[in-house]
């Protein structure tokens, strides 16, 4: 029993590792780029912001939910 | 790092950390967590109209996360929740034309503070009682392990026989919710239930979800652990509405909201996973708090005149 928790705490505390390198380069990368793009369309186009606003948040978390799913397995395969 | 679109200076990781517990609250309960994301997001500057827009476009990333695991937990009941999502976002109109009137009025910020503190320990007080009786009723009989599918379904409340009666009210249409447990209830009644929850949340501001959650429970009669799972469902709906509204006022830094999602993507895992080692009552019981927090903000606030 302890050892399938200690197992489990591993899993997640790699998966936290690998999950906060990405997300680093995810505000590095992706952030930097459309910060500028997203602040001219929030001054020119409002009802195109609101919807890119929508769709960026939706994909960012349908993507996020798929990375850590897939870490979570890859670690626990690896870990079992 | 630097935010162009509503020109604040925030700390990444502080709102990273932000989002990862909001993100925890959100997964286990069903609610946004606009109560702590809102005062968090402005004692780090950012303006009041930003930290509204801002936190709703988040809530509707962190709802993805939690509603697709409690989904994937079998906690979603999808018809409900669309037939609330209209309810609400109609509640939430209405709630927003109320605050416009108050406002012309002259008396806005005493009587949302007044109504939203009664609400908040009515709530409480209500969900302590009923949860503890339940818990101590239940003693023994509650299902051990994980809790999901079918066991999901099996809770218990003392409140039930008002619930029965609630469900055997014949206002046509009837409909079955048969994800949910329900064989037939009126429709009005979800929409009065999903309507008066909208009308709290245009009414005081976030996602009324601490209102919502109990009454679908109470209500409705839908198992806790659906009534979190498809609250979240309905969250994405209305709050995406919200988000909308926002953004065209000018409202909403989506940059903040990309970052703080971040940490929430986490967080709302761990929240809808950990719903599963938790009898209903007991997560009723857990919730008590969160109402309470609300009213303390409000009551610092009415006495300091400082909005948190």
């Amino acid at each position: 029993m302890k050892s399938d928790t200690a197992k489990t705490l591993r899993a997640f505390l790699i998966e936290l590792a690998i999950y906060a390198l990405l997300v680093v380069g995810y505000f590095f990368l992706v952030l930097h780029f459309l910060g500028g793009w997203l602040q001219q369309l929030e001054v020119h186009h409002r009802n195109t912001y609101g919807g890119v606003a929508i769709l960026l948040i939706i994909g960012q978390a349908v993507v996020l939910e798929n990375v850590t799913t897939l870490l979570l397995r890859l670690i626990r395969g690896r870990s079992e | 790092m630097f935010f162009p679109i509503s020109g604040a200076h925030i700390s990444p990781i502080y709102l990273v950390i932000v989002g990862f517990l909001i993100g925890i609250l959100g997964g286990f309960f069903g609610v946004g967590g606009s109560f702590i994301a809102g005062p968090a997001l402005r004692a780090v500057g950012l303006d009041w109209n930003f930290a509204v827009g801002t936190d709703l476009a988040h809530i509707v990333g962190k709802s993805v996360v939690a509603a697709k695991r409690h989904r994937a937990l079998g906690n979603v009941d999808l018809r409900l929740g669309l037939i609330m999502a209209l309810g609400t976002i109609g509640g939430a109109e209405v709630g927003a034309q109320l605050i416009q009137m108050l406002k012309r009025a002259g008396n806005v910020n005493l009587v949302v503070s007044i109504v939203s503190i009664a609400v908040y320990l009515s709530i409480s007080t209500f969900m302590i009682w009923e949860s503890r009786k339940t818990l101590i009723s239940q003693k023994g009989r509650l299902p051990r392990g994980k809790i999901k599918g079918r066991k999901a379904k099996q809770d218990h409340s003392e409140f039930m026989h008002v619930t029965r009666a609630i469900q055997r009210l014949k206002i046509w249409p009837l409909i079955a919710l048969p994800a949910s447990g329900v064989k037939a209830i009126s429709l009005w009644i979800i929409l009065l239930v999903a309507f008066v929850g909208g009308l709290f949340s245009g009414f005081l501001g976030g996602g009324a979800g601490y209102i919502r959650m109990p009454s679908m429970v109470y209500v409705l009669g839908i198992p806790t652990h659906l009534a979190v799972g498809t609250d979240l469902f309905e969250i994405i709906i209305s709050a995406s509405y919200g988000t909308f509204t926002h953004a065209i006022k000018g409202n909403v830094d989506i940059l903040i909201a990309l970052v703080m999602h971040t940490g929430a993507a986490i967080g709302a895992q761990i929240g809808a996973i950990s719903t599963q080692y938790f009898a209903g009552p007991k997560i009723r019981l857990a919730f008590v708090p969160l109402p309470l927090i609300g009213a303390a903000i409000v009551i610092y606030t009415l006495m300091t005149g400082h909005k948190l």
